[in-house]
């Protein structure tokens, strides 16, 4: 029930759009979750490399195929009129701080796993966790359609 | 907004919940299988219980908010082909999901067994419980199935 009827032509794209969708916030959760144990653990370094593994194996391919289904979704569904919904401009704006988010949480976490320094680890973590909260509103706004 | 646009919100957000927390699992049972002590195990518990936590709030808010959609919309009824499909392998997907749990909370468990008596070196029978067939099997099983609720969910086939 993700949408009501609509042309067989909008189905991949939409699932593209959605499953990347649901990957990223997987990924990032499970990052966000191993970046915070990880300052507590007594193997906080091994914490630290999956976390980072999520974002860069996980997140990053899952943000983009959720953009390309978003881009090709929205190709169909406005094609080239001027003004998008209320919705569709939160669910890019949203995506857009993201995308830039999570690039720095990524690199954050990368210097957090490589060089052992649990400060940087928990700053990517809380930047993701902020992220992974802006995205959850961004799929309210799929659903819910405000205007 | 209308009540059935803030019930397909709660159901689309409760669907990222399920699909959210099966990634999570995985990312703990990839990261278990390089395990081999206590204190390496007893790390990746913080993932066990989020994903615990997540996979409860998501599959009963699928299936609730999703049935609540059925009823609601005069497009759907609860008795379309569709609709059986999805609670089908909901059904499937969360039991198998379910049973796949005790599996690896055997590790946990002989994880933290090994740690009250101060062994911290790596443990073939502890490596050996990180990577059960069994649970992996059973955990892709549920993924398949929540991945075919979505493939479900988006095509619709029959409506």
């Amino acid at each position: 029930m993700l949408a009501l009827i609509r042309p067989d032509s909008w189905n991949f794209p939409l699932f593209l759009h959605v499953f990347g969708a649901f990957l990223l916030v997987g990924t990032v959760t499970a990052g966000v979750v191993a970046e915070l144990a990880s300052a507590r653990s007594v193997d906080g370094g091994r914490l630290r490399q999956v976390a980072f593994r999520s974002f860069l194996f996980g997140a990053l391919p899952a943000y983009v195929v959720m953009r390309i289904g978003a881009e090709w979704m929205h190709s169909k569904e406005f094609g080239s009129s001027g003004t998008d919904p209320t919705w569709v401009g939160i669910g890019y704006g949203i995506a857009d701080f993201g995308g830039i988010a999570l690039l720095v949480a990524l690199i954050l976490s990368g210097f957090a796993a490589r060089r052992s320094k649990p400060g940087l680890g928990r700053a990517a973590g809380i930047l993701a966790a902020i992220t992974l909260a802006a995205w959850l509103v961004a799929i309210w706004a799929m659903g819910a359609k405000p205007t | 907004m209308t009540f059935d646009s803030w019930l397909l919100a709660l159901h689309l957000l409760s669907a990222a919940a399920l699909v959210g927390a099966v990634t999570v699992f995985w990312v703990m049972i990839l990261a278990l299988r390089n395990a081999s002590t206590p204190s390496q195990v007893l790390a990746f518990r913080p993932l066990m219980r989020v994903g615990g936590v997540v996979v409860i709030i998501g599959s009963l808010g699928t299936i609730v908010f999703g049935l609540w959609l059925a009823i609601t919309l005069d497009a759907y009824h609860p008795w379309d082909g569709w609709v059986i499909a999805a609670i089908v392998l909901w059904a499937i997907g969360s039991e198998t999901g379910r049973r796949s749990d005790p599996e690896y909370a055997k590790a946990f468990a002989k994880a933290k067994e090994l740690e009250a008596a101060g062994e911290t070196d790596a443990n073939a029978e502890l490596r050996a419980l990180c990577r059960p067939r069994r649970g992996m099997l059973l955990h892709a099983t549920a993924s398949l199935a929540i991945f075919l609720v979505l493939v479900d969910m988006i095509w619709k086939p029959g409506a």
